[in-house]
């Protein structure tokens, strides 16, 4: 701005303005320290008092591990943004955080998964398992009354004061057996609402002490093969028997009626008998490489997970390879600036892009349809060709469908590519007397892999997981109905861990974990590979 | 650069407070103990959009009555069976769920439900919605409604109900339109939708105890019978009354349009077909095989989550509010399905599409709820769909098919 040295006068002036300037900076300075410690003070005391109520709550249940993290989340960000120093270290906490909780704590999780035998029958843990056995155990016994009920309190012990259909009224708690008694109080239809000596409960009474009053057993007589009287509903009591028997010290349940112990079986999750039959449901154990060992070791499943994933690489490379191809191309035509209404061409070939690709298989999925669908009825003149049904028509279309959903994308990403390429370079070869063809492979071709060449890993790693495309147009179908497994001729792998995890009544989320296990390190083997080559074609040029 | 930092700060301080937060509430709901006291007069339901706005009314008469309070939450009812075997073991889910009664199996399997005791009402309702809500001889759910499928008839097309499945094919045939009848199939096949048809040629799924209850090691479907409807079913393929590529979406429109007189399908239709001007009636499906054509009754209820800490509430609220004349009557006015209380269903029988769907439920049998039954889904729909469109030998094909469900069943 200026560059000559002023006068003495105006010397002084710079000098005074200069030092206004400083002062007032620093007095900013100041101030708004005051006010940034003031706002890093009041949100960190809101971060720290909901960790020291998490604390709490996780300390009352004794939930080591998770306390032991929050703990160690709260000191290090309390040290982290109270220290001066250390601001890359500010700005990257919040998303560190975020990718431990979202993705490394999932992806670990998912990946736990693969180790136990999570499933249908063994979704929660032993003392549930027990407790639901022992629910469902409880029948009532058929043909007997149903008991008008009251509820007593007597120095915080719940007793039953039934009326049964015959008008006798009788008294006992989880202790002391059903007797009778005939001092109770009764109301005009004869049910007896109290006895001397015990506190009636009324329904809200009742409703607040559920859980306890629920879990009262009052036997009818010493001998508990009679059953014991229960109340579902806190106005009615029925006779219940259990036909288990819970014995801890052993690890044993007894069926009464059969008289068959099951026995507590750890590798397996469940109660099993000597016959091998099993209760329903069991628990959660970790089982080791007992998944993988099934993934490999079971014929029905191996079979089926050898050619699924043989079909799976197969559809993900020609779908990138037939997009590639059918984008590449088209660029280069609507590249060429001989052609006329080039943007209205572009806009048109987008359009497949802008659809929802899952509702675009839909309706392609109408379509293909072999008796009523608009390509048999028009293009084929009500020609019956099984596009969906027969196997390697299936394995066509999908391919043909995907190539619809999938050049537009290669379209976009090649003509920024091409037109990102010096036209000097071509000017150059023509010159030197390089025909079309030779420009295209031996400068065109090289240049544009350089920068294309990551999208196209990263479309095969995506189409390896294209879900949405196979579970619309085909679901994985046709089955070979001999074949006797639920897995057809277009399954990919995902499709086929969803079957496994998701379809029918016997899930195996453990089964599903480890699939999905071996479908990461094919990804990453297929793009480590994959990197290394894009790598050397950089360094070739 | 100030405005950046206070930014960044807050941005962080919100980052972790939400992730401190998220670690409380994941630890809080691993077991209820530090919440249940606060939420022990609350009862939770899960139900769907229809039922939601009905339980309301029932709702609050019950909070009023009872002083608990009761909160509906709405969930899509395709994902309520996975969403509560997931959530119930950790303690989230509800107190009480909307359910369809073929998902007991799975549901007691997995050990999320509890036996409700219905007591004296039991004899109030239904018996087939009953049967349907018992596994292993408890009731584990109280009924609101029956559903299931019949022979809708386009009275113009047909003025006659048929009564043997050649009348049908006649009576279609007379009728000159493009299809004789329709039945919805698809690539995978329809069992659900063909199931009649394969009873009345004497091959239900699976035996049934003296109870009622399905017995998972009788397997009948393979019989003579069984063998009988699989060559039937190939002569309708060969015959091109029945077709693969009739999905449900293609027989209801052509139904719709007039191209055929008759459509098996549910009450689900019905709306539609008289919004396109069809004048429509209810008939029993005509038996192709000799005996009664029998369906397959699903059955909705409200079933009770084995970890509530609400049971005695739970229990109260449904045998005695869901389990009321009004609600149930509520609940079919505006879900279509015919109650499943008595009294409701007598009181909506003066409907004769309702009279109609429920005289062919009356005659049908429960959809197995046993777990076992999951097994028989995949192999059933795609043997349907392989002999209609003549892959193989119709015997071989059945008989392959059993041999399939029997080593998935062990």
């Amino acid at each position: 701005m200026m560059t000559t040295p002023g006068t003495g006068h105006d010397r002084a002036q710079i000098v005074a303005a200069k030092r206004q300037r400083q002062a007032s900076r620093i007095a900013e300075a100041a101030s708004a320290g005051i006010k940034v410690l003031l706002v890093k003070v009041l949100v960190l005391g809101i971060v720290d008092a909901i960790s020291v109520y998490a604390l709490f709550v996780l300390f009352a249940k004794q939930d080591w591990l998770v306390f032991a993290l929050v703990l160690v989340v709260t000191v290090v960000v309390n040290w982290i943004y109270f220290r001066v120093k250390g601001l890359p270290a500010k700005y990257l906490t919040p998303g560190l955080i975020f990718l431990l909780i979202f993705q490394i704590f999932v992806v670990g999780y998912s990946g736990y998964i693969a180790f136990t035998n999570y499933g249908t029958g063994h979704n929660s843990t032993k003392d549930d398992a027990v407790s639901s056995l022992i629910l469902s155990a409880q029948e009532r016994v058929p043909d007997s009354p149903t008991y008008a009920l009251t509820v007593l309190e007597q120095a915080g012990v719940y007793s039953f004061l039934v009326t049964d259909p015959d008008g006798d009224i009788s008294v006992g708690n989880a202790e002391t057996p059903l007797k009778t008694v005939t001092d109770a109080e009764t109301d005009g239809s004869g049910q007896a609402v109290g006895l001397p000596g015990y506190t009636t409960l009324n329904f809200a009474d009742i409703v607040s002490n559920q859980e306890a009053i629920a879990a009262v057993a009052v036997p009818l007589s010493d001998d508990p093969n009679d059953g014991s009287l229960r109340t579902p509903d806190g106005s009615a009591a029925y006779l219940y028997l259990s036909d288990l028997v819970y014995d801890e010290a052993a690890g044993t349940m007894t069926n009464t009626g059969t008289g068959v112990v099951y026995t507590e079986d750890p590798s397996q999750g469940s109660f099993v008998a000597a016959d091998g039959s099993e209760l329903q449901p069991g628990w959660k154990v970790e089982v080791g490489l007992a998944n993988f060992a099934k993934a490999f070791g079971t014929d029905s499943i191996r079979g089926p997970l050898i050619s699924v994933t043989l079909w799976t690489f197969a559809f993900a490379f020609l779908s990138v390879a037939t997009t590639f191809a059918l984008g590449l191309f088209l660029a280069i035509v609507f590249n060429d600036l001989r052609m006329r209404g080039r943007n209205v061409y572009r806009v048109v070939m987008i359009l497949p892009y802008a659809f929802p690709a899952f509702l675009s298989a839909l309706v392609w999925a109408g379509m293909l349809n072999p008796q009523f669908g608009f390509i048999n009825q028009v293009l084929f003149g009500g020609a019956e060709i099984p596009w969906l049904t027969n196997e390697w028509l299936a394995k066509f279309s999908i391919i043909f469908v995907n190539l619809w959903l999938g050049f537009p994308y290669m379209f976009l990403v090649c003509t920024g590519a091409l037109q990102s390429i010096p036209g000097e370079l071509q000017e150059a070869a023509t010159v030197d007397g390089a025909k079309p063809w030779q420009v295209f492979r031996l400068i065109k071709l090289p240049l544009l892999l350089v920068s294309v060449s990551p999208l196209l890993i990263a479309s095969f790693a995506f189409n390896f997981n294209n879900f949405n495309l196979i579970y619309m147009l085909t679901n994985g179908g046709p089955r070979d109905v001999t074949a006797g497994v639920n897995v057809g001729a277009t399954d990919i792998l995902i499709s086929m861990v969803y079957k496994v995890a998701f379809v029918g009544a016997n899930r195996d989320y453990g089964l599903a974990s480890a699939f999905s296990i071996l479908i990461f390190v094919l990804v990453a083997l297929v793009s480590i590979i994959s990197f290394r080559q894009t790598k050397a074609l950089e360094e070739l040029n | 650069m100030m405005v950046k930092k206070n930014g960044l700060l807050a941005a962080g301080a919100i980052a972790v407070a939400a992730s401190l937060a998220l670690a409380g509430c994941s630890a809080g709901s691993d077991s209820s103990g530090a919440t249940s006291d606060a939420d022990s007069s609350t009862l939770t339901v899960w139900v769907d959009a229809d039922r939601a706005a009905v339980l309301k009314d029932a709702a609050a008469a019950f909070t009023k009555e009872s002083g608990v309070k009761v909160k509906l939450v709405q969930k899509d009812f395709a994902k309520i069976q996975e969403e509560f075997i997931a959530q119930v073991p950790t303690g989230k889910g509800p107190d009480i769920t909307i359910a369809a009664h073929d998902w007991l199996g799975n549901f007691v399997s997995n050990g999320v439900v509890q036996p409700v005791e219905l007591g004296d009402t039991a004899a109030d309702y239904q018996q087939v919605a009953v049967t349907a809500m018992s596994y292993e001889g408890k009731t584990y759910g109280v009924p609101y409604s029956i559903e299931n499928i019949a022979l809708l008839r386009n009275t113009a097309l047909a003025p006659t109900a048929p009564a043997t499945f050649d009348d049908m094919v006649a009576a279609g045939t007379a009728a000159g339109t493009e299809f004789p009848y329709l039945v919805q199939i698809g690539p995978e096949a329809d069992p659900y939708h063909l199931y009649p048809f394969q009873t009345s040629f004497g091959a239900p799924v699976f035996g049934t105890n003296a109870d009622g209850s399905y017995n998972p090691d009788d397997l009948t479907v393979g019989n003579a019978g069984g063998e009988a409807f699989a060559t039937w079913l190939a002569a309708e393929g060969a015959a091109g009354r029945m077709s693969v590529n009739l999905t449900g979406d293609i027989a209801k429109e052509k139904f719709y349009a007039g191209a055929s007189p008759f459509l098996l399908t549910g009450p689900w239709n019905v709306p539609d077909a008289q919004a396109a001007g069809i004048d429509v009636s209810v008939d029993a499906v005509p038996s192709a095989g000799g005996q009664p054509a029998q369906p397959f009754v699903g059955v909705q209820g409200f079933m009770v989550s084995a970890k509530t800490k609400n049971a005695i509430a739970a229990n109260e609220f449904l045998v005695n509010y869901i389990g009321s004349e009004d609600v149930q009557t509520a609940l079919y006015e505006v879900g279509g399905r015919p109650p499943a209380l008595t009294a409701a269903f007598e009181a909506a029988s003066s409907d004769p599409i309702t009279a109609g769907f429920g005289a062919v439920g009356a005659t049908a049998v429960p959809m197995p709820n046993i777990p076992q039954m999951g097994k028989v889904w995949q192999f059933w729909g795609v043997t349907e769909a392989a002999i209609i469109s003549n892959q193989g030998d119709p015997v071989q094909l059945w008989q392959k098919m059993t041999a399939d469900i029997a080593a998935a069943i062990q």
